[in-house]
């Protein structure tokens, strides 16, 4: 009895859960805030500047609300923060001398709808306090279990060579010792190692082997999937697009443009790290375990524009950063990141991998072509959604009759030579 | 329709021995191992281990060597509007020596790495030349001058600014000059004048090395004007060109010939084009393009010009004319002229005052003045004064100049009496040149303040009277050089910098509103909102003193001398542009060098002539030709078409050393044989005499590269023809209807492969490719195609993928010219990809033939079996992309890390070894069909463009995507051409993606036949 009740409760759960749900949100909020709107909203305009949980060039947002008096203030800050300091909100005056008397960008383009998307936003997010994340360590387990397989088939397969090496000599003792009764002469015994037959086969099977492990070799040559080289400033990722979810965009702007992605400019930096002087974050340590003061590299950040924290100034010229390329591509091939990120809304993560997990920044993919290819062969282009493909009239029509479900980057000429090398 | 036989050179026609021998090979060359070594060896197969075995562990141990650790240098400041790997576009214009083309300049990351033609000018609409798509290249000349020099010695500004200002200010009242080419800046001629009114007596004196002073005096003389009116070749349907090269030399031949080619665009349905009828010594690239063409001596210029004003009504009497075809074809022309009344044009190329005022006389009969010539807004092209020039050249010898000022000109080198320049120079106190190269009049000048290239500039550029074009810094200057426009503003102690100056100007024009400035800038162009009406002036000349002083003009010797310029050299400015000394002239398909042109006739006194072993061997008889006191020895070339009594020489070679490297001690210089007849300067000299010096001298001529072996691959008929019977062009291919109606699908076993989203087709229509050869240039630029100097050329090495064929038909004396682009034609069936053993050239699913050049092994089998001869391979490593470093082949500089600035980032450069051919743009494409994704609509016809199509001032070149109905192309291949349309060896079933469309000739039918009847005599 007490298992089907609890069977029941679980088969409904989710059910009751959303009544409730429709029950109370109808009068939480008088309007339809949609707050994944306001994400998005938020990481285009305010993460720059913003988080939720920490002080960046601006305060931190969980529970701005509360601190205004007033929505409607709240609305005219952002909209046009200079005219409610005008207006000697004490609050506000108050803020403005607590961050440098920098002022807030006008944003004049959001709509209150947009304001309170973002303030909705706010509200789930400062719910998930940040603590240390469990990592689940499926990945590695999962490649451990492979190699596993691979070398326990190995022992098997050696196994049974033995076994088989054996019963063949059994079987030729015996046909001997057979042939010795009938009387008919044989040859003496050659032993093992000087049988030709045998030596031809370890031959062709140490050739076999040595040539699979030479050409995997000379494939791998110039690859460098897991490529970590030490950078002149210890940038970490991590901190800046995982814990505090800067849009990758945001520093990477080239990415929706261009070919090229974009190492963001110093001017970039400094946007946040003029107020954002001192790491406060989780402890930063290298591959090698080494400790790392996160204050001390944003020092070097310093260093290189040539501002002066103490003064809030530029005191000398800047010097360029010389970081260290980790993807590299060969010359011969063309790759544009605005195709794969706007034409093909490929997620960064897909060829970076996790980067929010990484505080070093290591190559994710081999970069190989075989690679490329075959992403190319398994996904699917924007079909139906970009009127782009209007022009394929054929497999538009096959769509429809149901022959295919799906047109992938090869079907609209993906894999062609000169999609990559020209 | 009969098949005309077309060659390149006689000895195709004639199939020759020797001719077979070359083409039967595809490769010039012997291949080294067939001719030694290697074979014979006592042990070639252990050789054989033996390199094998090095080469595989020296491979092995260089690619196993740490992978280079690479940087990333992002900005520290990253600039607003630059995206790195994204192109900017600036809005600039090119006006070296007066020639006037707006221009857009691409950039990439700062740097300028393509010009195109603005669009917006209503003038030129977007059309450019060979010279104008080189002029990127010239940015990053090594040759430039990098800092100011006194006495040869670097300097500052500071210190040149002192020591000139001192001797200005020494001067005591002598007069100083500035010496300058045509400028069309107003804002710079201000500046200018204000110079030269804080000196007394100053002047400004303009040079043009390439004069047309005759044509400003005749017009002072017949319209009390000195200006050059604007033309409208557009408007005429009869021209007549008395020697003026328009669509390669004369004035502006962007402008020129983009307003030709809407006359010479024809179809079935209306079948309307100009008649061009043209007069010359030699063979010009307007003559080439002429229906009725006419040679006659220089010296006869004037008795032609007579002829035709007599034929046309004008009360003169002309001296008689020997050669009857002329006489002929004067009166032809005259009836044509008379018949178009208001609608025809007659241009001239000479510089002599009285038969510029004679073909003005003409104009005035036939009406063209306020149709084809307008007065209302007159264009500045050339303003120089012979005259003047001669008496400053005078006065400095005299000793009565203080200072001279040298911008943009050169006389040191071009001007006639170069020596009595130069000693000149030396009396005078204050010798100052601004050229921007250490030319051979820089040399003589003890101050050198080298002026910005043009893409570094500032300035304003007025090509017609109100019609405006403007230059802008498209990267900052390369080099401690300085705009003439700053350094004159200093010298004459104005703290303005020229760019405030040019912009308060402007503001101050444009109604003191700084974003009609900005807009200025953006667009490139000002011009009157409306376009002012076409305006004439009345004709006001001594018709009968011209005619007198032509009539009692010294007829010629026994030989006469033309000089002429090239369509890339030019006056020889330009002449260090190793792109432009290897574009192959679009006649003669020489490159990197200038030579004695003469007729096969004259030849044959040299026991040379065409059809034997000439055009096989390189290596020319050198003649030396003598004119009063002067000679000069250059190789012999035979030209097809020039006046059998006519030696012509190309004029811009020949320069010092120092000039550059690609210019240097190439060719000879043939200015000294220009002559000042007191008015003017003349460009031809009537008594030459030419004698064979025994020495031979190589000419690398493309000539005889690719041949086709008198396979018929040009399609032509007449107007009148066509008019008839517009589908008898094409009646050869009703025959492939036998296989069925349908060529592509039914002609072959294999089944027929449909292109689903795009399939790229190109038309080219060889009525309105003129030959020009900006095409090739404009590709060159785009692709990073290698220059690969004159040796390698002469070994059929050259790596141009898109050439122009010329190809004569007809008589020897008289040969008919047809100019065939040829590239890659992207078959759809293509042989070259059967036979790659490594599968390094394919088909894509757009249709392109395309070359993955990292798969290349050069086996060379895909350029055996191309039947159009458009894949080039890499002999030697032209670009530096080889791993050895000692394998580069540097001709001129093109690999120092200055001039690879100029690489398209877009396209790989290919190294040692590798095939390569056109691609058909397809970084244009593909970042074309990039941007319509983005935007979420299909490609846009148009919006894909190809660097040749872009270049082609006459749109002979049109690219698109033939699976869209609504396209261009679509259209001419299925509705509006139909009947000119066709695939060169179509029957080859090799499936071309590029069309052309058939040559009309607006000529009569009947004396084709003749003159082939001719020919077959001639040689029977």
């Amino acid at each position: 009895m007490y298992r089907r009740v609890s069977i029941l409760l679980r088969k409904h759960f989710v059910s009751v859960l959303i009544l409730c749900a429709s029950i109370v949100i109808p009068f939480s909020s008088v309007k339809a805030a949609d707050p994944a709107k306001g994400k998005a909203t938020f990481q285009t305009n305010c993460a720059s500047c913003h988080n939720v949980h920490k002080k960046l060039t601006g305060p931190a947002l969980a529970g701005v609300e509360g601190r205004w008096s007033d929505k409607k203030l709240l609305h005219q800050w952002i909209h046009n923060s200079a005219s409610v300091l005008a207006s000697g909100d004490k609050y506000a005056n108050q803020l403005f001398a607590e961050y440098n008397k920098q002022a807030m960008p006008a944003f004049a383009g959001l709509s209150d709808g947009d304001i309170d998307d973002i303030l909705a936003y706010i509200q789930v997010e400062e719910k998930n306090v940040p603590g240390p994340k469990t990592v689940p360590g499926n990945e590695g387990k999962a490649e451990g279990e492979g190699a596993d397989n691979s070398l326990l088939f190995g022992i098997i397969t050696l196994i049974l060579a033995v076994v088989a090496l054996i019963l063949m000599q059994i079987n030729s003792n015996l046909n001997k010792l057979a042939a010795d009764k009938d009387g008919v002469p044989t040859p003496d015994p050659v032993p093992f190692y000087k049988n030709k037959a045998y030596l031809a086969l370890i031959i062709l099977v140490l050739f076999m082997v040595g040539g699979y492990f030479t050409i995997n070799g000379a494939i791998n040559l110039g690859r460098q999937k897991n490529y970590m080289p030490e950078q002149p400033i210890f940038y970490s990722h991590k901190v800046h697009a995982g814990i505090n979810q800067i849009n990758c965009l945001y520093c990477h702007a080239g990415a929706e443009k261009s070919k090229i992605a974009m190492i963001p400019s110093e001017n970039i930096c400094m946007n946040c790290h003029k107020a954002i002087k001192e790491y406060s974050g989780p402890e930063l340590v290298t591959a090698e375990g080494k400790k790392v003061n996160g204050t001390a590299e944003i020092a070097k950040l310093y260093d290189y524009v040539g501002w002066d924290p103490e003064k809030a100034a530029y005191t000398k010229p800047g010097r360029p950063i010389e970081w260290t390329k980790i993807h590299n591509l060969p010359d011969h091939v063309y790759f544009n990141h605005s195709q794969h990120i706007v034409a093909g809304k490929q997620q960064c993560q897909t060829c970076h991998g996790a980067i929010t997990e990484m505080d070093e920044v290591h190559q994710f993919a081999d970069l190989s072509m075989g690679w490329c290819i075959n992403c190319h062969r398994t996904t699917k282009v924007q079909f139906a959604d970009n009127n782009y493909y209007s022009i394929f009239e054929k497999l538009h029509q096959e769509m429809k009759d149901g022959k295919i479900d799906s047109v992938t980057v090869e079907m609209v000429g993906g894999t062609d030579c000169q999609k990559c090398h020209y | 329709m009969e098949q005309k036989k077309y060659w390149k050179g006689l000895e195709e026609l004639h199939n020759t021995d020797a001719h077979q021998e070359i083409v039967k090979n595809e490769f010039s060359e012997e291949l080294p191992f067939e001719s030694e070594g290697l074979l014979n060896a006592t042990t070639p197969r252990r050789d054989f281990l033996k390199y094998l075995g090095f080469t595989t562990a020296a491979a092995a141990i260089a690619a196993s060597c740490e992978t280079p650790v690479r940087k990333a240098i992002p900005y520290v400041n990253k600039p607003d509007e630059i995206t790195p790997g994204v192109a900017n576009y600036y809005a600039s214009s090119y006006s070296i020596d007066g020639e006037y083309v707006p221009l857009v300049v691409k950039t990439r990351e700062g740097r300028p790495i393509k010009l195109e033609g603005n669009t917006l000018s209503s003038i030129t609409n977007g059309a450019t030349t060979a010279k104008v798509q080189g002029a990127v290249l010239s940015l990053y000349d090594t040759a430039r001058l990098r800092y100011p020099s006194i006495s040869g010695s670097e300097t500052t500004w500071a210190e040149l600014d002192k020591q000139v200002s001192a001797a200005l200010a020494g001067l005591g009242g002598a007069p100083a000059v500035i010496l300058s080419s045509t400028l069309l800046s107003p804002s710079t001629k201000k500046v200018i004048g204000e110079f030269l009114a804080k000196y007394p007596n100053s002047r400004h004196v303009v040079y043009d090395p390439i004069s047309y002073s005759g044509m400003l005096q005749a017009n002072e003389a017949s319209y009390g004007k000195r200006v050059i009116p604007s033309y409208h070749f557009e408007n005429a349907k009869v021209v007549v060109s008395l020697g003026a090269d328009f669509l390669g030399t004369w004035l502006n031949p962007a402008e020129y010939a983009q307003q030709f080619g809407q006359t010479r665009k024809i179809n079935a349905e209306k079948p309307e084009m100009s008649k061009h009828f043209v007069f010359e010594s030699t063979m010009s690239l307007t003559g080439a393009n002429a229906d009725e063409r006419y040679t006659h001596r220089p010296s006869e210029a004037g008795a032609v010009a007579l002829a035709l004003l007599a034929a046309v009504g004008g009360n003169v009497t002309a001296p008689a004319i020997a050669d009857k075809r002329v006489q002929e074809g004067i009166q032809k022309a005259a009836k044509e002229l008379k018949a178009n009344n208001g609608k025809s044009l007659v241009v001239s190329g000479s510089n002599d005052v009285n038969v510029q005022i004679i073909v003005n006389a003409i104009n005035n009969i036939v009406g063209a003045n306020g149709t084809t010539i307008d007065f209302a807004s007159p264009a500045n092209y050339r303003q120089g004064n012979d005259a003047e020039m001669a008496k400053l050249v005078t006065d400095m010898n005299a000793g009565n100049i203080g200072a001279v000022l040298v911008y943009g000109a050169n006389p040191a080198y071009d001007y006639y009496d170069a020596a009595k320049f130069a000693e000149g120079l030396k009396k005078v106190k204050l010798a100052v040149s601004f050229n921007e190269r250490k030319d051979e009049t820089t040399e003589l000048c003890k101050f050198s303040a080298p002026d910005h290239h043009f893409l570094e500039s500032w300035n304003d550029v007025e090509g017609k009277t109100g019609y405006y074009s403007f230059t802008q810094p498209t990267i900052l200057p390369l080099f401690k050089t300085r705009s003439v426009q700053d350094t004159l503003l200093t010298w004459s102690g104005n703290p303005t910098t020229w760019a405030d100056y040019l912009k308060k100007e402007w503001i101050a024009k444009l109604g003191g509103n700084e974003s009609a400035w900005d807009k200025a800038l953006q667009d490139g162009v000002i011009e009157p909102a409306s376009a002012p009406a076409l305006g004439g002036a009345s004709f006001n000349g001594d018709v009968a003193g011209a005619a007198s002083k032509i009539s009692s003009a010294k007829k010629g010797g026994t030989y006469e001398l033309v000089l002429y310029e090239k369509v890339a050299i030019g006056n020889g400015k330009l002449a260090n542009n190793p792109w432009l000394q290897e574009m192959p002239d679009p006649i003669t398909r020489a490159t990197w060098d200038n030579y004695a042109c003469i007729s096969n006739t004259l030849a044959k006194k040299f026991s040379t002539q065409l059809g034997d072993d000439y055009e096989i061997t390189t290596d020319k008889k050198v003649l030396k030709i003598k004119v009063g006191g002067k000679e000069i020895e250059l190789p012999l070339l035979i030209l097809p078409g020039i006046h059998p009594d006519v030696i012509a020489i190309a004029l811009g070679y020949g320069h010092n050393e120092s000039f550059g490297k690609a210019a240097g001690n190439i060719g000879k210089n043939a200015y000294p044989f220009v002559s000042f007849n007191g008015q003017t300067f003349d460009y031809f000299s009537t008594d030459a005499s030419v004698e064979a010096t025994g020495a031979k001298a190589p000419v690398a001529l493309t000539q005889t590269h690719n041949s086709y072996e008198g396979r018929p691959i040009i399609k032509e008929t007449t107007l009148e023809e066509f008019i008839k019977n517009p589908k008898e062009v094409n009646e050869d291919r009703e025959e492939l209807k036998k296989f069925g109606p349908d060529f592509r699908k039914d002609a072959t076993l294999y089944p027929n492969y449909t292109y689903p989203g795009i399939k790229w087709g190109m038309s080219i229509d060889l009525n309105t490719c003129f030959g020009c050869g900006a095409c090739t240039i404009a590709c060159q630029a785009e692709n990073n195609v290698s220059v690969v100097g004159k040796e390698e050329v002469a070994k059929a090495h050259e790596m141009h993928w898109i050439r122009i064929d010329r190809y004569f038909s007809g008589d020897t004396d008289n040969p008919e010219v047809v100019f065939q682009p040829m590239l890659c034609q992207h078959c759809d069936n293509a042989p070259c990809e059967n036979v790659c053993p490594v599968g390094a050239t394919n088909h894509s699913s757009e249709g392109i033939n395309q070359m993955a050049y990292n798969r290349c092994i050069g086996t060379r089998y895909c350029a055996n079996n191309c039947p159009y001869k458009v894949r080039r391979l890499n002999w030697r490593d032209w670009n530096g992309a080889d791993s050895f470093e000692n394998n580069l082949y540097d001709v001129a500089d093109m690999n120092d890390s200055l001039t690879r600035m100029v690489l398209n980032p877009d396209v790989v450069v290919r190294s040692r070894g590798v095939m390569e051919k056109c691609s058909f743009c397809v970084q244009r494409l593909q970042d074309a069909k990039l941007q319509a994704k983005k935007e979420g609509h299909p490609l846009k016809d148009g919006a894909a463009k190809t660097a040749c199509q872009q270049a082609c001032s006459a749109g002979a070149i049109v690219f698109g995507n033939v699976n869209d109905k609504d396209s261009e192309i679509f259209k001419i291949r299925n509705e509006k051409q139909t009947e000119r349309m066709y695939y060169v060896l179509e029957e080859t079933h090799v499936l071309p993606s590029i069309n052309y469309l058939a040559k009309i000739r607006n000529k009569d039918a009947a004396p084709k036949a003749e003159s082939a009847h001719k020919e077959e005599a001639h040689h029977a």
